[in-house]
């Protein structure tokens, strides 16, 4: 954190602007919202893993008194998908169920025992088909298709990059290690259950739902249900938590929808906490292989990298994150030839897609490990291998990402320091270890979802004639506390207090257009828009007061809400005189600010995913304590220094990595999104998918590192997702220095551990 | 259906309920208090904590006829005549709330730990409070907060 503070309100602890509406309770979920004469909605579900509808019969559904709508596949037969690439989703299946927990239909009723009942009533028959849960056995499998468009076997994608000379990397290299890694599924176990409200009248749908993306449910219920999107409003209330979970448009929000069009009536369906297991999009589970190759000195020469993504049974952001998995591979060491072969296989299983650090978590993980046993073979410091080839700012990578502002080094450095690295890494007592792992990620993506030349955010600013000042903006607040940032931005650029400024959001009838909340861009993209139409409004105000004033408008200017002229005491009048001043001279206070990232694509197939305006960059350490009895793993500090470029709130951003840094432990030590043998999962509830609790989470020690980015507004980037990467390595790595034994598969178990001990000393 | 009687936030409530709706329906449902949470129905995640006679019950698993004559406390009640209480303003200014969907039941645990142990430890706190989960902080700022709390009672008390 900067010592100085030349800024009057960024820069400074600030708690949230909804803060106190979440302290009270009444701030408003999308379950919480009245609706007078609402229905509720249930949607009936597949028990199948794979399976034909050969049949749906829903008549004595809607003979149930108390039910008013029954809808089906046959309601909204149009495909839709997050990506332009993967249209392969329906609201409600239509022709086959895919996975147990595909929506099949629903149902709208007066009360839920009423719609649980109906649910009962309708009688689909199936015609049982082979399912795939294995991967591997979807790369060959030619015979059954989970999903019609795969041309061979049921895969997705491919893609095979190349960048630099691999060979000439590998023939330079003294030592050559080769290494497989496994990442199961990991679940967001965001608290807040999906809930979609519709309500349609006078020929217009309003929609208000537990969305991190606005805009593209606007444009999907549009497509699905034909109706122009200017005849559809979607809402984002208060949000409990997304974490990718909630980033794309998911069936429940086209079964409300359809339901209400139906019936007549405001139908809200609420997704039980099962429901939100199987609706899942969460992490894919990555078979991963890696191929390095270094100099004596522990100079990376070449990287070779293969994954093979299990996708689920639909698309979701499947393709990105595959694209992302090696992409995000060429740094934040040098890495001077690089080449990455992956693809992603349909499963029937529950559609992984974005999770926090999306794309990136899984090979971060393999590759912080991998070089961890390079360091070992050399016998090389952990530490010095990562500080020796670490990238540097004002780069470009050998895929071809700009990197501007960097301050990996200073994040090594920190950590190192804070965890004592040249006094313990290898000198504790056996069972006791620390471990390092470094990691970058996105600032936003450089490109939008479907391709168009518009801005990726805007944000209108309107004075009133009390100096109040509302900031419209797109952008989704799903609690790391975006609308609190874009007031402090508001307030500092224009040059007055934050009481003074409230937020809009979210609401695609009365704000801009802002992508949404994923890949870390609401910060950076929606702050730079922001910093935009205040400069622009506060600009007009000055001119406007120099013209009434007869001054000269570089000498004005504004501060803690007053109108000053340079160097007097007394100011000359309030911000609210000024802009009735501005008012009644005719000038609108009202503006629009925009951010669009510069042109960064790769010059290469798929070259546009993996460039952004600016990249994060972070390390940690991990310290853990092993019961080598028990095979218990404790973990008991973790230091994460993060370059987030500046820090607008310091109080949120260390909250975000905070956050983030124990949502990397749970992944690698307690949470499982598994399934039994025929598809069903093995525990979509919190006594079986373990979500760190108070009494499991390590200390965790966050230094914010400031880089200061060119672009950035204030020069910020992002921190929320960036700062889980290194979590998970950090803490296998910890464990090698603790016990000796590696790990290459998570997540850990104590019986993992216990075998590995064995396994050591000859236990056979 | 029979009739439920109970002080609700200090005034009397009434309302008519089935036997088998829990205390969480009831309030959402019946009363209107959203305040209180549910995040899994299963008593496994603690959003849904309420007072009952001033102890931390979780109300999804709590039938509402078993509260006839007693004490509920939701979040909507713990401001006094407007004023908050101690944890939410320090849950507030401390950075204690991201998402804000655990914070109800997060900070009614809290209250109650305070009431009856004025001066938590550390561990005492992450005891009292380890069955609510929040899936944002990570909990250290929540363990500040309650550390924040206890000091700023324990101020008003000596005060």
């Amino acid at each position: 954190m900067a010592e100085k503070n030349e800024y009057r309100y960024i820069g400074r602890n600030t708690p949230r602007t909804d803060g106190l509406a979440k302290v009270t309770g009444s701030a408003l979920f999308s379950a919480d919202i009245p609706a007078p004469r609402c229905l509720t909605g249930k949607i009936l579900r597949s028990p199948h893993a794979h399976a034909r509808i050969l049949s749906i019969d829903t008549k004595k559904a809607e003979a149930l008194p108390g039910v008013k709508a029954v809808v089906t596949g046959a309601d909204a037969p149009v495909r839709y998908g997050i990506l332009p690439v993967s249209q392969d989703e329906y609201p409600l299946a239509v022709d086959k169920v895919r996975f147990i927990g595909d929506e099949v239909a629903a149902v709208a009723a007066i009360d839920e025992a009423t719609a649980l009942q109906a649910l009962d009533l309708i009688d689909v028959r199936y015609e049982v088909l082979t399912a795939i849960l294995d991967p591997r056995e979807a790369l060959v499998r030619d015979d059954v298709k989970i999903q019609e468009r795969t041309q061979e076997a049921n895969i997705e994608r491919r893609i095979h990059l190349v960048f630099g000379d691999m060979e000439k990397g590998f023939a330079e290299a003294d030592y050559i290690r080769e290494d497989r890694f496994f990442k199961d599924a990991a679940s967001h176990a965001f608290l807040e259950p999906h809930s979609a409200l519709a309500q349609f009248s006078d020929g217009k749908l309003t929609l208000r739902t537990s969305t991190q993306v606005p805009h593209y449910v606007q444009r999907a219920l549009s497509k699905v249900l034909g109706i122009p999107a200017d005849k559809i409003r979607v809402i984002k209330p208060v949000l409990g938590g997304g974490f990718g979970g909630k980033g794309e448009p998911l069936p429940l929000e086209f079964a409300a929808s359809l339901l209400a069009i139906k019936s007549g009536q405001p139908v809200r369906i609420t997704h039980s906490r099962e429901e939100v297991f199987l609706t899942h999009r969460g992490r894919h589970p990555v078979e991963m292989t890696l191929k390095t190759g270094v100099k004596k000195d522990g100079t990376i020469t070449a990287v070779q990298f293969n994954s093979l993504l299990d996708g689920g049974a639909y698309g979701s952001y499947g393709v990105v994150t595959m694209i992302y998995s090696g992409q995000l591979l060429t740094a934040p060491y040098r890495v001077p030839a690089f080449s990455f072969d992956s693809a992603r296989v349909f499963t029937n299983k529950p559609p992984c897609g974005a999770q926090r650090g999306h794309g990136g978590v899984q090979p971060r993980f393999a590759f912080e490990v991998h070089l961890d046993r390079i360091a070992a073979d050399l016998g090389i410091d952990p530490l010095e291998i990562r500080y020796h080839n670490a990238i540097e700012p004002d780069t470009v990578t050998v895929n071809e990402l700009r990197i501007t502002s960097c301050a990996f080094k200073e994040c090594l450095d920190k950590v190192a320091e804070a965890v004592d690295w040249k006094e313990k890494r290898g000198k504790l007592p056996y069972g006791k270890g620390i471990g390092l792992a470094g990691g970058f990620y996105v600032t936003g993506a450089a490109y939008p979802i479907y391709a168009n030349p518009m801005p990726h955010s805007q944000v209108q600013i309107r004075v009133d004639r009390d100096g109040g000042v509302t900031v419209f903006s797109g952008a989704s607040d799903i609690g790391q506390g975006s609308d609190t940032l874009l007031v402090m931005i508001a307030a500092e650029t224009l040059g007055i207090p934050e009481q003074s400024v409230r937020v809009v959001s979210a609401d695609t009838e009365t704000t801009p257009v802002d992508l949404g909340s994923y890949s870390s861009r609401v910060t950076f993209m929606a702050g730079n828009a922001c910093r935009q139409a205040s400069l622009e409004i506060r600009d007009r105000l000055l001119a406007a007061c120099a013209a009434q004033l007869a001054r000269n408008q570089k000498t004005l200017t504004i501060t803690g809400g007053y109108l000053f002229e340079q160097g007097q005491e007394e100011p000359l009048m309030t911000f609210a005189e000024a802009a009735v001043l501005a008012e009644a001279a005719g000038v609108a206070l009202c503006a629009m600010g925009s951010y669009r990232p510069p042109e960064l694509a790769g010059s290469y197939k798929f070259g546009g995913v993996g460039p952004s305006p600016a990249y994060s960059f972070g390390a940690q350490t991990a310290e853990v304590e092993v019961d080598t009895e028990t095979g218990e793993i404790r973990v008991t500090k973790i230091h994460c220094a993060h370059d987030l470029g500046f820090a607008l709130n310091p109080l949120t951003a260390s909250g975000q990595a905070e956050g983030a840094v124990v949502m990397g432990f749970g992944e690698t030590l307690l949470e499982h999104h598994a399934f039994l043998p025929g598809g069903r999962h093995s525990g979509p509830n919190f006594l079986d998918y373990k979500v760190p609790t108070f009494l499991d989470v390590p200390e965790v020690d966050v230094t914010l590192v400031e880089s200061v980015d060119p672009s950035g507004p204030y020069g910020a980037k992002e921190i929320g997702e960036g700062s889980l990467h290194p979590s998970l390595p950090a803490i296998v790595n910890a464990i090698y220095d603790a016990i000796g034994c590696w790990f290459h598969e998570l997540p850990l178990t104590p019986e993992k551990v216990l075998a590995a001990i064995a396994k050591k000393k000859g236990v056979p | 259906m029979r009739t439920l009687k109970f002080i609700l936030n200090g005034d009397p409530a009434e309302t008519g309920v089935n036997d088998g709706e829990t205390l969480l329906e009831v309030l959402r449902n019946r009363l209107g208090l959203t305040g209180t949470k549910q995040g899994c129905d299963q008593g496994e995640c603690g959003s849904c904590t309420v007072l009952i006679d001033g102890k931390p019950v979780l109300s999804c698993l709590t039938l509402a006829v078993r509260v006839e004559n007693r004490h509920v406390t939701t979040i909507e009640g713990l401001a006094e005549g407007g004023k908050l209480h101690p944890v939410q303003v320090s849950f507030h200014e401390k950075g204690a709330i991201q998402c804000g969907f655990c914070t109800p039941g997060m900070v009614l645990t809290a209250k109650a730990l305070l009431d009856r142990n004025p001066h938590p430890t550390r561990n005492e706190i992450k005891d009292a409070l380890a069955g609510n989960i929040c899936r944002c902080t990570g909990y250290k700022k929540i363990v500040e907060a309650v550390e924040q709390a206890a000091k700023m009672m324990a101020e008003k008390a000596d005060g």
